[in-house]
């Protein structure tokens, strides 16, 4: 085979090499592109993989049984929990809507293929800047636009199948300019003792090809996900699928059903690399083989060829194997919600997958060759330049501002910042009617399952700036601010879900920065107690201005015992005090405000280092929180994050008619005014209680943990903030939420 | 429950009726033919068919609609919300139709309704304003100018969006709704339409009872027929 052949499927030669190696002979077309597929970045993981043996499930399941589509947390009551989160960054720069629509289709699909019901999307976005004069004009253009196409892709899609987008988060930077990074998370319930699985076995059982029919869409679309994006990206628009969430609903309500019955054996989602990847995953899974008659798939095309067939990534697709004989109520079942179901081959025992087409074998290979061998690649990773500038960043370079009041006005109208109400607005984030603490009510969503009175809080978080500049502690602030954020709504974090999103991993400084991130996501999973059960690594995310900010998005689910022991983020009418718990920070390098939201949106700056949380403080706050919370003693909980504990306030008095007036704390390493209302703290969080209380909240707060009077709600709708007596700034919440309001509305108008 | 193939907010409205109302409910497959032995209908909110072609339009036209029309003409109780009141708009047991909202983006939020006519047995518990939750991208309902006559002289206008004081103003009408309109009434006045969705805040798990009121619309028209 010529070498351009494979080269152009992304194969290397020593890759190709090995092929002819594992298979004794030159493969044929069919099965290079199979190789190519299972052996790509997206579904081999071939420069990551090493690295994600950092996370402990990760390998356990490696050496173990092996990865199910999405992880499964037992809840209790009999009731278990599916969550994952994938990335549809490149579809998205080339087609933003279907590209954002079909991420949101694929990660349902992960959800329900394993017998649970999606009961909530999350998402996390990352786009250019969207404001005038913070890129040139064409480029801001282009960012609208996608902005736009995404969050309308992801409410047409999840709208219209049924699944509430409860929570997530939007970001801007340049280094996102024309490459936004759009991951989705799913979250479904099921009963454990009803799990699917996907290991195909019983050598004879009929092979079930159930979905929407095949065309010549998404051909080698994994493949693509592996590869920078070049200047001509529009040539490769055809790499993008279409999706259909009429079609994924029926393919929901059926495939659940179906389950059901009990006829289903095993079963898995066609996602990435279609066919391909779910006859080849399932028969290595299960130890056996398959034998397929390509003729027998339900085409848009009659004359489509056994390559492209097996390469095509439409949607809305499913692959099962059903019990012998009971193979007509799965079909049955399927027909009625009018979803394609036909038998196209059958198990055997031979660990091949032997594929024909018009009476021809077109592909005969051993599936684990294509699963399990796929060549792993290990880096020498180099520390960037960036990250020694930042840790000797000298933050008196930056002169404080005269007026601060205006200041953290400034930074509400900032759109990283401000309101994303323009944006979940048009999700619709309440059908299935379990969604009972809504988007923009709390540090988390918060959902109640009917036939539990349990609550799940969940979440989605990520900074790319910290992990940029600091990778190893950006990592583990990742994961302590999801988890603070379900614990601040009475959710017990137990899990964790993530979306990793680099530039090329083979660009040493690239590799360094992924493996010092998973490892501090990983060693904060550790010490928090919310292992990582499922996630997804994108690589090759490129823009304008080179690699995109690390982006590591960490999902969290957090279980109350009570979902109506939920607790939102705004100050309540019974509010009359607030307090500040929290707990002491050995090092608060830079004043706090390196690379804070205020340091790069204020000042221009991007530069300095986070500040490292302690992981078992962290712990230990969230186990606080949730006591507070069960108890009934707090009104609202809400963490200080971006923009620092003066926008953390503000944020608290959105819908309120009243103000407050705030005595800063002393903290260690702080001397600065604009560093005392704006640093981004780790572990400092900000309770909204009634005064009788005081005494009853104080009785719950464990040693290593500190809880101080913070400021006292007054009649005047203003923020005060004072530090020993003397006036640092003061600001009318009626602008501050005018500002924070109109701030992305008004960017995208 | 009316389930056609893409209605998804038929399990929510299930569970509302069972749970929060307190009556027995059940699935009935858009291909049944007979609604004999029901007291009441209620057709649920979703994408019917994907939306495609028109909103409701294809719901429209399967069997079970027949069967609805005759319980409409019946005097029992019909309630449509969002899908479901397209699709009454579609067979034209409501009158007017809901157009793409006016800023062409779908909107989810908790609006307030102003009660119009307390004289219908949908609207008779139902306070003077109340907050209920939208989720809708074509909501905007449009009719001519003879049938808005025959709508408000007959009191057949059941709901108007308003603002938190029951004011009818621009902003509060977000969707560009001929006269504010949010839901109508048919002659008899024993099927409603609207495009909010009551079935979601009927209960304080998840934080809002304020469409009980119009839920229980179902036996206070039972009660009159």
């Amino acid at each position: 085979m010529a070498p351009e052949v494979y080269r152009s499927m992304g194969l290397r030669d020593s890759e190709f090499e090995r092929i002819v190696e594992l298979m004794g002979r030159e493969p044929s077309l069919t099965e290079v592109g199979m190789f190519a597929v299972m052996w790509s970045e997206h579904c081999g993981y071939k420069y990551s993989r090493p690295i994600l043996n950092y996370f402990s499930k990760y390998k356990e399941a490696m050496e173990g049984e092996g990865l199910e589509n999405a992880g499964i947390v037992d809840i209790g009551d009999g009731w278990g929990i599916a969550m994952k989160v994938e990335s549809h960054n490149h579809p998205s720069a080339v087609e933003p809507y279907q590209g954002a629509a079909t991420g949101v289709g694929g990660i349902i699909r992960d959800i329900f293929t394993m017998g649970a019901r999606p009961i909530a999307c999350l998402n996390s976005l990352r786009f250019g800047p969207i404001r005038n004069g913070k890129a040139p004009d064409e480029v801001v253009k282009r960012n609208r636009f996608l902005v736009d196409g995404v969050v309308r892709g992801i409410a047409g899609y999840g709208n219209c199948v049924g699944v509430p987008t409860v929570a997530g988060e939007v970001s801007f930077h340049p280094r996102f300019n024309g490459r936004p990074l759009v991951n989705a998370m799913c979250v479904g319930i099921l009963r454990v003792d009803e799990v699917a699985t996907a290991g195909a076995g019983g050598v004879g059982n009929p092979v079930i090809y159930l979905g929407s029919a095949t065309g010549k869409d998404g051909i080698h679309g994994a493949t693509f996900a592996s590869e920078e994006l070049a200047d001509d990206d529009d040539s490769k628009r055809p790499n993008v699928q279409i999706g259909d969430p009429f079609a994924e609903k029926q393919l929901i309500e059926a495939t659940l059903e179906a389950l059901k019955t009990g006829a289903v054996h095993s079963i898995q989602d066609m996602g990435a690399a279609g066919l391909t990847c779910s006859t080849i995953e399932m028969s290595a899974k299960g130890d056996v083989g398959m034998d397929v008659n390509l003729d027998l798939v339900p085409m848009r095309e009659s004359d489509m060829t056994g390559y492209e067939l097996m390469l095509s990534e439409s949607q809305e697709r499913m692959l099962a194997v059903a019990h012998k004989g009971r193979e007509q109520e799965v079909i049955d079942v399927f027909e009625k919600w009018g979803v394609h179901a036909r038998v196209i081959g059958h198990v055997t025992d031979t660990g091949r997958v032997v594929v024909t087409r018009h009476g021809e074998v077109i592909a005969d290979v051993t599936a684990k060759h294509l699963a399990d061998m796929c060549p792993t690649y290990q880096i020498e990773g180099v520390e960037p330049e960036h990250c020694r500038l930042a840790r000797e960043f000298d933050i008196e370079s930056v002169p404080v501002p005269a007026d601060l009041g205006q200041a953290l006005l400034d930074l509400a109208d900032v759109p990283t910042l401000a309101s994303k109400e323009w944006v979940y607005r048009q999700y619709d984030h309440q059908v299935q009617t379990q969604t009972a603490l809504l988007p923009g009510d709390g540090d988390a969503a918060v959902l109640a399952p009917r036939g539990t009175n349990k609550g799940l809080a969940v979440k989605i978080d990520g900074n790319g700036l910290w992990v940029r500049l600091s990778p190893y502690v950006g990592g583990q602030l990742a994961v302590v601010e999801a988890a603070r954020n379900v614990a601040c709504t009475g959710g017990n974090p137990v899990a964790a879900t993530d979306g990793l999103n680099y530039g090329s991993p083979e660009d040493p400084g690239i590799y360094w920065t992924f493996d010092q991130s998973v490892k501090g996501v990983a060693d904060a999973c550790e010490a928090m107690r919310t292992p990582v059960i499922s996630g997804n690594v994108s690589f090759y995310n490129h823009g304008d201005l080179g690699e995109v900010l690390p982006t590591p998005m960490i999902g969290m689910l957090g279980i109350l015992e009570d979902a109506d022991h939920r607790i939102g983020g705004l100050v309540t009418d019974s509010t009359d005090v607030l307090l500040i718990l929290s707990y002491d920070l050995p090092e608060v390098p830079q004043e706090g405000i390196g690379a804070s939201a205020y340091l790069t949106e204020f000042h221009g700056v991007e530069n300095g280092v986070p500040v490292p949380p302690v992981l078992h403080s962290e712990r230990l706050l969230c186990d606080t929180l949730v006591k507070l919370a069960a108890h009934g003693l707090i009104e609202a909980a809400h963490d200080v994050s971006e923009g620092g504990l003066a926008f953390a306030v503000a944020e608290m008095f959105l819908k309120s008619n009243r103000g407050v007036v705030v005595d800063l704390p002393e903290v260690e390493g702080i001397r600065r005014d604009d560093s005392r209302l704006f640093a981004e703290l780790p572990g400092f969080v900000l309770l909204a209680v009634n005064s009788e209380k005081i005494g009853k909240v104080r009785e719950q707060i464990p040693e290593g943990l500190s809880l101080r009077p913070l400021g006292r709600l007054i009649e005047e709708r203003s923020l005060r903030f004072r530090y020993e007596e003397r006036e640092v700034a003061s600001v009318n919440i009626r602008d501050f939420v005018s500002r924070h309001k109109n701030c992305v509305v008004l960017a995208l108008k | 429950m009316i389930q056609f193939p893409g209605s998804n907010c038929d399990q929510d409205a299930l569970w509302s009726l069972r749970s929060d109302l307190g009556v027995k409910a059940e699935y009935v497959w858009h291909s049944e033919r007979s609604l004999d032995g029901f007291d009441g209908a209620f057709i649920p909110g979703g994408f019917t068919y994907g939306d495609y072609l028109r909103c409701g339009a294809i719901a429209g036209q399967s069997q079970v609609m027949q069967a609805i029309r005759e319980m409409a003409d019946s005097g029992r109780p019909v309630l449509g919300a969002c899908n479901g009141f397209q699709i009454l708009c579609e067979t034209g047991i409501l009158p007017g139709a809901l157009v793409q909202n006016i800023d062409q983006r779908f909107v989810c939020t908790t609006v307030h309704l102003r009660t119009e006519n307390r004289d219908s047995a949908w609207t008779t518990k139902c306070p003077d304003v109340l907050p209920i939750p939208v989720a809708h991208g074509e909501g905007r309902f449009v009719a001519d100018e003879e049938t808005l006559r025959k709508l408000n002289g007959d009191g057949r206008v059941a709901f108007r969006y308003c603002d938190e004081t029951g004011g009818l103003t621009d902003e509060a009408n977000f969707n560009g709704s001929v006269e504010s309109i949010a839901g109508v009434l048919n002659e008899r006045g024993n099927v409603l339409g609207m495009m909010p969705h009551p079935e979601r805040v009927t209960s304080k798990k998840i934080g809002s009872e304020a469409g009980l009121p119009i839920i229980s619309g179902f036996l206070s028209v039972l009660a009159n027929a």
